[in-house]
């Protein structure tokens, strides 16, 4: 993104010979048209999507497609941001669940499933986004101040956390939810609801952030070469703190979504996300060695798999082969994106 | 501590040599000394550069040059002794600002970003905002292209860093360090990756800077690069300061002595070898044309017992030859056999089996895994001899790998110690041990001396001609004129053919006018 930025503005484009990158009309390296891979595969799918059933392009399936996919977004939006900085985090999906289930656990009044109602309602929402911050930490510390291995600490507190979930809620769904859980899941604003709104806001807002702040590119930087950022003068550390909380942080806004719009918190919410949003942020070319990829990429990456998803729906596939299908998208959008990079991935 | 003083009168009394000039020396370490837990890295050392000259600072691995960066550089604290600055104090060492601005150091490992530009790599976490406080591009990559421009630097800021060569990635360090207005650079092995073309622009480059005002400290195993460019020469051998003089009055071989220890080290070769005709030959190579041009009919032959050099340029094919006959990559066209056999092009196994030994180009990349141990990153290439039906004695293992050890005198304190803890002349010796496990009929090496220091590096040649003498054939494809001494014969590769042969004995003007692609006689 950043040179594209470059490019646009670029009055003085000292060619440096044969050094000098292949450009497009001598302004866009062609190596950042890779950010632009998916928008034809894009174009594409909705053509056929067109094609296989005139509703697919109706303003009401385009935000119904919009709108499933805005929770699964956010966290492919914390995953690119993790990644980026050459880790991971694997518990994304469990706190998506755990952190609303927490919520309503303590205002979920009793006598309705296994609430305790300790907590008036309008605390839901500071409750939710609270256990986020502290998985998050919990997660930071592990993983930077004791030096452990982030895909299996990960690993572990996705296990932990989807049990305690488990454990809170006995196994069954938590109902009756307070309309402050609710408000975010089910309003509408402008006419569209307000979780795609949400979505493509701090999709917009990670875009600038990534590409045009100086805590943007330190992620880069970070997860390019982590000796040359420190050496750099960048706190390295800080910035993987907040990495890593901001995107447990992210995890339970999903969740939030999710459990407004339901209208419940599933002691199984969240669970298998996390194969597709990996699949997803790599689709859309994030590096899972660090360092690569854009927030726009990832972006593009969700949004492919869930438009597929939905062109497959409406041509009728049965909804017993839909799971078999999604896998295989996510390998041949892997070769596509291979074709189309060009680089062997890593 | 009788003799730390002894090395520190030494130090200060040979610093002092005729260079007492008014303004104080950029760079000043007196009485250096840094221990890690028993070991000692450095003992009392002192080291003086004054302005505009190019001071280089030589030793075998493990004589405390890289300690000494990591000092100068505000890397480490030393235990005891001080360093200055144009006569003041070093700074505190988390106070990283200044230290930039008095001192860089291009170290091997490049400490680029590849993912980003090289206007952002330059820029690095000091970037122009606009009105907004978002980053401003068009002003970063401008300031970039000016920077690169005043220091006449070659490159398109908008390049991927990755993208670039090791040499214009060199300059790009030198000119971010020189951004932050440091003008003393410590250049960490520059050489170590580039070819003689490439060597010459870093030299020119080095002199125009020098001639700017920027003082440097050139860190080198490549002796002669250092008569080439460098004013004073500081040599430091067992964590001590042995001395300092200017290069003209220092001959190469007092040079190599006051390195190793002992006069003998620089002896010329001379030897007559057998190379047994009636054997079959080591190595046939026919017609051999490379998949992707960099090598074109390139035939020869080695016999049993002969070294044959291949030299030539970064660029010439020579790598790509020697790894397509070990089966690394495949040929477009020609054929290759080892010891009468014909190996499956492209598989190294099947290469192996025929009877070849090999030590691949880059050590770090190809030729060992740096977490395993000693012993079995020795024993790697010979999992049959290890055991029965795929299993692996480690009985047998150690047996084997303890040989190993003893045979090519591999400093280590057990064969489980993992290879990334022993010191880069070691660490070849056990690439090299891996090649011979197997008594190859052919070793082939890839610049099997870079990197590693003359002590090892001696060892590493006799044994090549040990090797040779007991049969095997040798292929040594190099740009390094000390690896090609040993040769019978040398091969030169120019833009993807072979172009000459020159016998044992040749000046090294020939060679290199060779690989050039001059010719001296024209």
């Amino acid at each position: 993104m950043p040179d594209a930025a470059l490019a646009d503005t670029a009055k003085d484009a000292a060619a440096a010979g044969a050094k000098q990158r292949v450009l497009i009309g001598g302004r866009i390296p062609l190596a950042r048209l890779r950010d632009l891979a998916l928008v034809p595969a894009i174009l594409i799918i909705a053509i056929v999507g067109q094609i296989v059933s005139p509703v697919f392009l109706q303003p009401d399936n385009l935000l119904n497609v919009l709108q499933t996919m805005s929770e699964i977004a956010l966290l492919v939006l914390a995953q690119t941001m993790i990644l980026i900085v050459k880790k991971m985090d694997l518990s994304l999906e469990s706190t998506m669940g755990l952190a609303p289930g927490v919520a309503a656990w303590l205002v979920v009044p009793v006598g309705a499933g296994h609430g305790l109602g300790l907590l008036p309602g309008g605390w839901a929402v500071p409750v939710t986004l609270a256990v986020g911050a502290l998985i998050g930490a919990v997660n930071a510390v592990l993983i930077i101040r004791f030096g452990l291995n982030g895909f299996i600490v990960t690993l572990g507190m996705l296990i932990v956390l989807r049990g305690a979930l488990t454990g809170i809620s006995g196994g069954q769904t938590f109902f009756r939810l307070p309309p402050s859980m609710l408000y975010l899941g089910t309003a509408e604003w402008l006419g569209a609801p307000a979780s795609i709104w949400i979505c493509l806001a701090l999709f917009a807002v990670a875009i600038v952030v990534l590409g045009w702040t100086s805590f943007g590119r330190s992620l880069y930087a970070i997860g390019g070469n982590v000796d040359a950022a420190k050496a750099a003068g960048i706190r390295t550390d800080r910035v993987l703190w907040i990495v890593i909380v901001a995107g447990s942080l992210l995890a339970a806004l999903a969740g939030l979504l999710l459990s407004g719009r339901l209208a419940s918190v599933a002691s199984a919410q969240g669970n298998g996300y996390i194969f597709t949003v990996f699949a997803a942020a790599v689709i859309g070319g994030i590096s899972l060695n660090g360092g690569k990829g854009t927030m726009f990429g990832a972006f593009t990456g969700i949004l492919l798999l869930f438009m597929i998803q939905n062109v497959l729906t409406l041509a009728g596939i049965p909804a017993q082969w839909i799971g078999a299908l999604n896998g295989l998208i996510i390998l041949a959008a892997l070769i596509v994106s291979r074709i189309t990079g060009g680089k062997v991935q890593d | 501590m009788a003799t730390e003083a002894e090395g520190m009168a030494g130090a200060s009394a040979r610093a002092g040599d005729g260079r007492s000039r008014a303004e104080p020396p950029v760079v000043q370490a007196t009485g250096v000394t840094k221990r890690y837990g028993p070991t000692t890295a450095l003992s009392g050392v002192g080291l003086t550069v004054t302005a505009g000259e190019t001071h280089a600072l030589v030793g075998r691995n493990g004589a405390g040059k890289s300690t000494l960066v990591s000092i100068l550089t505000g890397l480490q604290a030393p235990d005891e002794g001080t360093v200055t600055f144009d006569g003041d104090p070093a700074p505190r060492l988390a106070d990283r600002s200044a230290w930039r601005q008095r001192v860089a150091c291009v170290y091997q490992k490049s400490t680029i970003i590849p993912a980003l530009t090289v206007a952002e790599n330059l820029f690095l976490n000091r970037y122009d905002r606009g009105r907004t406080g978002l980053l401003k591009w068009s002003a970063v990559r401008r300031r970039a292209a000016d920077l690169l421009a005043a220091w006449s630097v070659d490159v398109d800021p908008r390049t991927l860093a990755g993208d670039l060569s090791v040499e214009q990635r060199q300059f790009v360090e030198i000119a971010r360090a020189l951004s932050f207005g440091a003008r003393f650079i410590i250049l960490d092995e520059p050489t170590a990756q580039l070819d003689g073309a490439a060597i010459n622009r870093l030299f020119g480059r080095i002199r125009d800077l020098q001639a700017q005002g920027v003082t440097f400290l050139f860190i080198s195993h490549h002796l002669q690069e250092i008569y080439e460019i460098c004013d004073l020469v500081t040599v430091f051998r067992d964590a001590r300061h042995v001395v300092t003089a200017p290069v003209a009055d220092l001959p190469r071989a007092d040079l190599v002595a006051a390195m190793t220890g002992d006069a003998a080290a620089a002896q010329h070769r001379e030897r007559a070898r057998t190379t047994e005709a009636a054997a079959p030959a080591a190595l046939t190579v026919r017609g051999l044309t490379g998949a992707d041009g960099t090598y074109r009919e390139v035939s020869f032959q080695i016999a049993a017992g002969e070294i044959v050099g291949l030299a030539g340029a970064a660029g010439s094919g020579r790598t790509e030859v020697a790894e397509t006959v070990v089966g690394l990559r495949s040929a477009a066209g020609g054929e290759v056999e080892i010891a009468g056999r014909r190996p499956r092009p492209g598989s190294v196994p099947d290469a192996l089996a025929a009877g070849a030994g090999f030590v691949p180009q880059d050590r770090h990349h190809q030729g060992f895994v740096a977490d395993m141990s000693v012993a079995d990153n020795g024993t790697l290439s010979v999992p049959a001899r290890l055991g029965r039906h795929g299993f692996i004695s480690t009985r047998r293992r150690d047996a084997i790998a303890s040989g190993l050890i003893d045979n090519l005198a591999i400093k280590t304190p057990s064969p489980h110690l993992p290879v990334s803890g022993l010191s880069g002349g070691n660490q070849q010796k056990v690439v090299m041990a891996r090649a011979l496990a197997d008594d190859p009929r052919l070793l082939v090496l890839i610049n099997p001396t870079a990197g590693i220091d003359v002590r090892s590096k001696e060892f590493l040649l006799d044994k090549i001609e040990e090797t040779a003498r007991s049969g095997a054939g040798v292929l040594i494809a190099s740009d390094e004129l000390d690896d090609l001494r040993v040769c019978d014969r040398v091969l030169v590769m120019f833009q993807a053919r072979v172009t000459t042969e020159i016998a044992h004995g040749w000046h090294d003007h020939e060679l290199v006018a060779a690989m050039e692609g001059m010719d001296l006689d024209a």
